[in-house]
């Protein structure tokens, strides 16, 4: 019997009810009293030195209140990195600054060069065309391999060259690796692409800095998935302002999937802005900003090879990797190929050698940072695709070479040899079930009937691994992290005993509100509406890490268990006082204290109104009031993992690929809310299908975006997709956290591209097709079908 | 310029250019603030009102070009389809983000009041200039035909 509430439960979600009436309160919806507006004029070249920027004439125009350039920003300090990664050679990464506003040079398509505030945002667009900006176009550096050749342009005049690192993991294992290879039986090469995908969340980016000269008080409104991370970020690293002057607020923020994690230059210009003109000044990204200033994600290119035995053990991996930074290293941008991308790269499986090598490039284009999944699908797509190659050059049937290889579910914890440990999983359980759910023994039929229609049909599968619940203090520092990612929670307790839980997660999307009210609310037996979740109010929450790498219910739900914990622990006491009973004999069941083997008991509610009206209460032992804050610091990362099946039909005279369906078993150890994790499986789906069939992000020899507005960039429309079958039954608890949950947030953009890829490679084996790079777009798959062979 | 707008039964005056969309009369001048940018070309629908019952884009519609006809907005939104559609959306979780959401429902609820009993191809054709990068697409679709029931009686 499914549960109506509680743990467990598919709750309603509390937000649905002001998204259905247009209630919600995003960031533009928000205006302040006397605000003005900004446009922010952006190169319109890829590479250039910027030789001068005039504004006088703009400065005279209507409504004009001031404009800003780089020269106000060159005291002080550029957008920060927030990861050192160390190369093969045991030297820091190069790095260089991110001014505000460029100064100097112009670096991409979209760098800002000056921004104009004026009365309206009209206004402020006319002021911008009269801005006259001088720039000498340099060559671009746009293909990764051709920044990385002697003697090409460089980005950063400053710096050596256009390598960002060169790093080698495991280095120590780089020559067993290279011995293993040379003597195995057979080795799979797979040369691929994953190609750079646009985050697009449906709300662009909003700041509004509001600035109060009586008290020196700042305040940034901004679309953030962790406000106090901007607030440090920006405060102490940028501008100069202590945390105590600058109130960071993230309201409603609609969709974010990575790409409002990161410290934007509008955010700093905003808040200097409305203290130097005087007025809060709002910045509403247009579209075509967003595909020119929101940091992108993935741009790998790949050479992959899988060394096995005889029987198809794997006994060694290769990788090679080119992954693209950009024009400047975004917050997170440097971890995303390395630490989230070679420690996934033993994927579910027992090989005993892996050299993952990334040369990371600076290139003119627009910053690359995490994006759904981050490292992970890269990692899963490079692997899943070079194991079906291997299954078909091995005449192993795929499913079967993936069974031979998982890691047994007798040998968790598991050490990889790229330095994480499984601590638990069941990779055989999740395909049993997903091979439940998909019929692969009609396939033969389905594919004869689909080829008396003239098409071609195709199955694949994938398996994936990812590291979630992001992430050990300890552990990430010592890999270069410059920040802890533990976790905050603040559980109030009312008089009357309703519930404020305050955390440092924060909700864009994922039902933080109902799921977290669900876990606090069972822990003390009482209705979930009596608990309300505040996030997103730096002025109102404890200091937290925020929303991504699939971590606030395995993070942030952690620390709210251990609050909710140290209440239950003082409200035990204060209940034995009040039934003059030791603390060792009191019960707490079902929002009831009561003392073993008596009829004596006390309610939640007397309890808590005797903690703040303390007429009769231990004031010799404890404090009046119940409120208590935990920090939760991951004792390891979490590992969702699964396996995806994918069918599809491929039309031989157009190229267009058609999923016929599509099936997901995940294991996400415990799960809270089933309805709030299958929409946020959707929601992975769709987008990682995005990838495989739909998205790309192009940019010509000159640097110019090409797909830079929503008639270029094709994103999944509901035509584009079917229903699909998700399951997540078979599980195994996370070992190391309370809830003993994992995270599912990322699973399904990381697990599908294999999928479908290997499908539609399957269904034009015959024709002898090996590899079609995504997105898997008709005219790539005609011409595959008519080159190959 | 001076413009008089029926919204949600209620007469408006603007002052804007005539050439301003009515997205940002809406937003900006009215304070309507439930429909919402998106693109600003009339390709993700995320700014989905009604003229006179047809679902239009606000973002690229000038309000010179509004010739007394009524506009809806999801503020206004009433009326048997789009209360089986917003109960259909509350049970069976369509919104995430819940940013493209007051589209989808303006979109939704005029497919349903036209179309009582649309097919799976019925809700593909009328949705599918409705982007919700949640990819909220399954749920939406299966919200439908519930909507349809839930009307239905």
């Amino acid at each position: 019997m499914p549960k109506d509430s509680g743990i467990g439960a598919s709750s309603k979600r509390r937000e649905d009810v002001r998204f259905l009436t247009g209630k919600g309160k995003y960031t533009d919806d928000m205006n302040v009293e006397g605000q003005a507006h900004c446009y922010i004029l952006r190169s319109d070249v890829a590479h250039g030195t910027l030789d001068s920027v005039d504004t006088s004439a703009a400065a005279d125009m209507p409504g004009v209140r001031g404009i800003l350039t780089g020269e106000d920003f060159v005291e002080v300090g550029g957008l920060p990195c927030g990861w050192q990664v160390t190369d093969r050679f045991g030297e820091p990464m190069q790095e260089p600054k991110h001014p505000v506003i460029a100064h100097g040079k112009v670096r991409h398509v979209g760098d800002p060069i000056a921004v104009v505030v004026a009365d309206t945002l009209a206004e402020a667009r006319d002021a911008a065309e009269a801005i006259d900006v001088s720039i000498t176009e340099l060559s671009a550096v746009v293909d990764m391999a051709a920044a990385l050749a002697d003697g090409a342009t460089k980005v950063h005049d400053d710096l050596t060259n256009n390598l960002c690192y060169d790093w080698g993991f495991v280095e120590e294992n780089k020559d067993a690796v290279d011995e293993a290879i040379k003597g195995a039986h057979h080795v799979t090469t797979l040369e691929l692409v994953n190609n750079r995908l646009v985050a697009n969340p449906m709300e662009p980016r909003v700041a509004i800095g509001d600035y109060d000269a009586s008290t020196n008080d700042h305040t940034l409104y901004t679309t953030s998935q962790n406000p106090h991370v901007i607030r440090l970020l920006m405060g102490a690293f940028v501008l100069g302002i202590p945390e105590h002057k600058l109130r960071v607020v993230a309201p409603d923020v609609g969709g974010g999937f990575g790409s409002k994690i990161y410290h934007y230059a509008e955010e700093a210009i905003v808040t200097v802005a409305s203290k130097q003109f005087g007025c809060p000044v709002k910045w509403t990204s247009s579209r075509s900003e967003a595909f020119m200033s929101d940091a992108q994600g993935r741009d790998h290119v790949t050479k992959i090879e899988l060394a096995m035995d005889e029987n198809g053990k794997f006994l060694a991996l290769r990788t090679d990797t080119m992954a693209n930074m950009g024009a400047y290293l975004s917050t997170f941008s440097t971890c995303v190929p390395t630490w989230l991308h070679g420690t996934l790269m033993a994927g579910n499986y027992t090989t005993p050698l892996i050299y993952c090598n990334v040369k990371a490039v600076f290139t003119n284009t627009v910053p690359v940072d995490a994006y759904r999944g981050a490292g992970r699908p890269e990692a899963t797509f490079q692997l899943e695709r070079v194991i079906d190659m291997a299954a078909r050059e091995m005449g192993i049937d795929p499913i079967e070479l993936r069974m031979r290889n998982f890691v047994q579910p007798d040998q968790f914890p598991y050490q990889t040899p790229v330095a994480v440990v499984y601590d638990t999983g069941n990779y055989q359980g999740t395909m049993a079930k997903l091979l439940e759910v998909v019929d692969r023994d009609g396939f033969a039929a389905r594919k004869a009937a689909s080829a008396a229609n003239g098409k071609l049909r195709g199955f694949g599968v994938a398996s994936y691994i990812e590291a979630c619940g992001i992430a050990p203090s300890s552990l990430v520092g010592a890999l270069g992290a410059r920040a802890g990612l533990y976790e905050s929670a603040t559980v109030r307790v009312n008089a009357t005993g309703s519930i404020s839980v305050m955390t440092g997660s924060h909700s864009h999307g994922q039902g933080h509100e109902t799921t977290f009210a669900q876990v606090v609310s069972d822990m003390l037996g009482i209705e979930e509406n009596a608990v309300e979740i505040v996030h997103g109010d730096t002025a109102k929450i404890p200091f937290g890490m925020g929303t991504y790498g699939s971590r606030s219910l395995a993070v942030g739900g952690s620390a709210m268990v251990k609050a909710t914990e140290k209440i239950i622990k003082k409200a035990t006491k204060i209940a034995a006082h009040l039934m003059e009973a030791a603390e060792v004999d009191v019960e707490f069941k079902d929002g009831q204290f009561s003392v073993a083997g008596t009829d004596k008991s006390v309610a939640w509610g007397e309890v808590c109104l005797a903690a703040y009206v303390p007429h009769n209460y231990p004031l010799e032992e404890i404090e009046p009031g119940l409120e208590e804050s935990a920090f939760y610091d991951p004792a390891n990362f979490t590992y969702p993992a699964g396996a995806y099946a994918c069918e599809v039909e491929v039309d031989p005279d157009t190229g267009k690929v058609e999923i016929c369906s599509f099936a997901a078993a995940d294991d996400f150890g415990n799960v809270i809310n089933p309805m709030i994790v299958e929409g946020q499986v959707h929601g992975g789906l769709a987008q990682g299908l995005g990838q495989a069939l739909l998205e790309n992000t192009v940019y010509d020899e000159n640097g110019q975006l090409l797909t830079g507005s929503f008639m270029d960039y094709a994103m999944p429309r509901a035509d584009d997709l079917p229903s699909f079958e998700v399951d997540h039954s078979s599980l195994t608890p996370c070992t190391h956290n309370p809830l003993g949950v994992k995270g599912c947030g990322e699973a399904g953009a990381i697990g599908s591209p294999p999928a479908l890829v290997n499908a539609v490679i399957d269904a034009l084996a015959d024709k002898g097709v090996v590899h079609i790079d995504m997105p898997l777009s008709p005219s790539r798959v005609w011409a595959a079908m008519n080159q190959a062979g | 310029m001076s413009f008089n707008l029926k919204i949600n039964g209620e007469t408006r005056r603007v002052d804007a250019d005539g050439d301003t969309p009515l997205l940002w009369a809406l937003r900006d001048e009215l304070g309507l603030t439930g429909t919402k940018f998106g693109c600003g070309v009339a390709s993700c629908g995320a700014c989905t009102v009604y003229l006179d019952g047809l679902p239009t884009r606000s973002c690229v519609t000038p309000i010179d070009s509004i010739d007394g006809e009524e506009i809806t907005t999801i503020d206004g939104l009433s009326g048997k389809a789009s209360a089986a559609i917003r109960q259909a959306w509350t049970e069976m979780q369509v919104p995430q983000c819940g940013y493209c959401q007051s589209g989808q429902i303006m979109a939704a609820s005029a497919l349903l009041a036209e179309t009582p009993k649309p097919t799976d191809e019925d809700i593909d054709g009328a949705m599918e200039g409705n982007v919700c990068r949640c990819a909220t697409y399954h749920r939406i679709r299966a919200a439908i035909h519930r909507a349809a029931e839930i009307q239905e009686g």
